[in-house]
């Protein structure tokens, strides 16, 4: 079993958080070095997802590994019935590092218990998945010039967003604020509110997304509201607007403002947005592979 | 020690374990954690006797059987002010209430159907994250779920 698994982003301490973010910096200053020359690394899609395949692949080759892998589980050996733990087995035989993703909540934290080679979670169904929450991270390190006392809006579906939870946690190490703008069926899950709570970390609720709230923030972070969360179509239907992020409405944001979002997008953020100097969601995708570089060698203990 | 006739039918045993305080809805619950009916000793389940505490209440006793700590610690869960009363010789040797241990391994299921642990053969593990409300968080999949959402295996 290896130790040196990420799962979870919680996984990481403040220190290992900021070695990360400096890594990060420096693979964005020169992406291609070679660090990883001599080794294969398995990239496992038990379910498919292009985008985040393609920038965990695309930061192996930048850093001259080798991939082997599938994307999509109904071309694997899994759909033949083997399970999980035979598909690590096999493949650990082959690989110095398996990258997984899997439709089952845990599947990761169960395959880094018994995979003689580190995992890294590239998401386990709507649980977490460490590696998009680092690449929020930098980005809003590289933005900010800092991760500390930030005010942080978090819009759309705070209820399921993964991405979202796994943030929240993740800043408790760096005394934010937030503010949670959502509809009633969307608001933030009381764990999470007691999480805050917990750890001294101050919040506020809204369901209106007003200018007030923007004007404040310095990180506002969109999600997508999807139809299929809602168990009333009317609802949506009602809402699907309330949370759509318009140009207009930046008018008297902070300078340092800057949008997230973890990408795709629907009609949360109009695109009168995409020109706006604050719009950071096209470059904070493509931070993703600075992030993904930092993990890997940090997971394989290169320096 | 008061020497009421309750205390009287509790020391009627010579050796072995008294289970006391246990909430009448979980007796049976407590009776198959346990793993009491593989037992080839003599056992006596009492259920729906009154308490004083608890309105009704049920007992377990088992002759010349004594429990590790940790494995009669497993019931808090079901049975959080069970009292344990360990005799020898007609004597209270021992006595305490059970106490929530920090992990729980097996015994309880995950009530999310897209955790591993109920897709894979692994055994279930949940951290208590919250010990006076009986909060458990699945190792795993990270859901957290309260007492009344708990199903033991
Ligand atoms: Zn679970």
């Amino acid at each position: 079993m290896s130790n040196n698994s990420l799962v979870s982003i919680s996984d990481f301490s403040k220190d290992e958080i900021l070695e990360l973010l400096e890594d990060a910096r420096r693979f964005e200053e020169n992406p291609n070095q070679n660090l990883l020359s001599g080794k294969v690394v398995a990239t496992l899609f038990f379910e498919p997802s292009t985008r985040t395949r393609l920038s965990f692949e695309t930061a192996i080759n930048r850093l001259g590994g080798r991939v082997i892998g599938f994307s999509d589980a109904s071309t694997s050996s899994s759909s033949k019935g083997e399970t999980l733990h035979d598909t690590i087995m096999m493949v650990s035989n082959y690989a110095d590092l398996i990258i997984m993703r899997h439709y089952l909540e845990g599947a990761a934290r169960y395959a880094s218990e018994f995979s003689p080679v580190p995992i890294i979670n590239a998401g386990d169904g709507a649980n977490q998945h460490p590696s998009q929450t680092m690449l929020d991270l930098y980005s809003m390190y590289k933005t900010q010039g800092t991760l500390d006392n930030l005010t942080i809006t978090m819009v759309g579906d705070l209820k399921y967003g993964r991405t979202v939870h796994s943030l929240l946690m993740a800043m408790y190490y760096f005394k934010p604020r937030f503010n949670f703008v959502a509809c009633e069926e969307l608001k933030m899950p009381v764990e999470y509110k007691i999480f805050c709570e917990k750890h001294g970390i101050e919040y506020h609720e809204y369901t209106d997304f007003s200018a007030d709230v923007i004007n404040e923030t310095d990180i506002l972070y969109m999600t997508r509201v999807q139809r299929e969360r809602f168990t009333d179509l009317m609802e949506y239907e009602r809402v699907k607007n309330l949370y759509t992020l318009r140009n207009s409405m930046l008018e008297g944001s902070k300078d340092n403002l800057r949008i997230l979002h973890p990408l795709p997008r629907v009609n949360e953020i109009a695109y009168d947005v995409d020109k706006n100097p604050k719009a950071y969601y096209f470059k904070q995708a493509q931070n993703g592979l600075y992030a993904r570089q930092a993990i890997i060698c940090k997971v394989l203990g290169i320096k | 020690m008061a020497n009421t006739k309750k205390e009287l039918a509790v020391a009627a045993l010579e050796n072995g374990t008294v289970i006391d305080h246990i909430p009448t809805q979980s007796l049976f619950k407590v009776v198959n954690l346990l793993g009491i009916k593989n037992l080839t000793g003599s056992v006596t389940i009492g259920f729906n006797l009154d308490s004083k505490k608890c309105g009704k209440k049920g007992i377990i006793k088992v002759a010349d059987v004594f429990f590790p700590e940790k494995t009669l610690n497993r019931i808090a869960l079901i049975a959080p002010n069970a009292k344990i009363n360990v005799i020898r010789g007609y004597e209270v040797v021992d006595k305490y209430t059970v106490t929530l241990p920090d992990e729980i391994v097996g015994i309880v299921k995950c009530g999310n159907p897209k955790c591993i642990t109920n897709n894979e053969p692994v055994e279930t593990h949940f951290h208590v994250v919250d010990r006076d409300n009986v909060v458990l968080k699945c190792h795993y999949c990270e859901r957290s779920f309260k007492d009344d959402e708990i199903e033991i295996i």
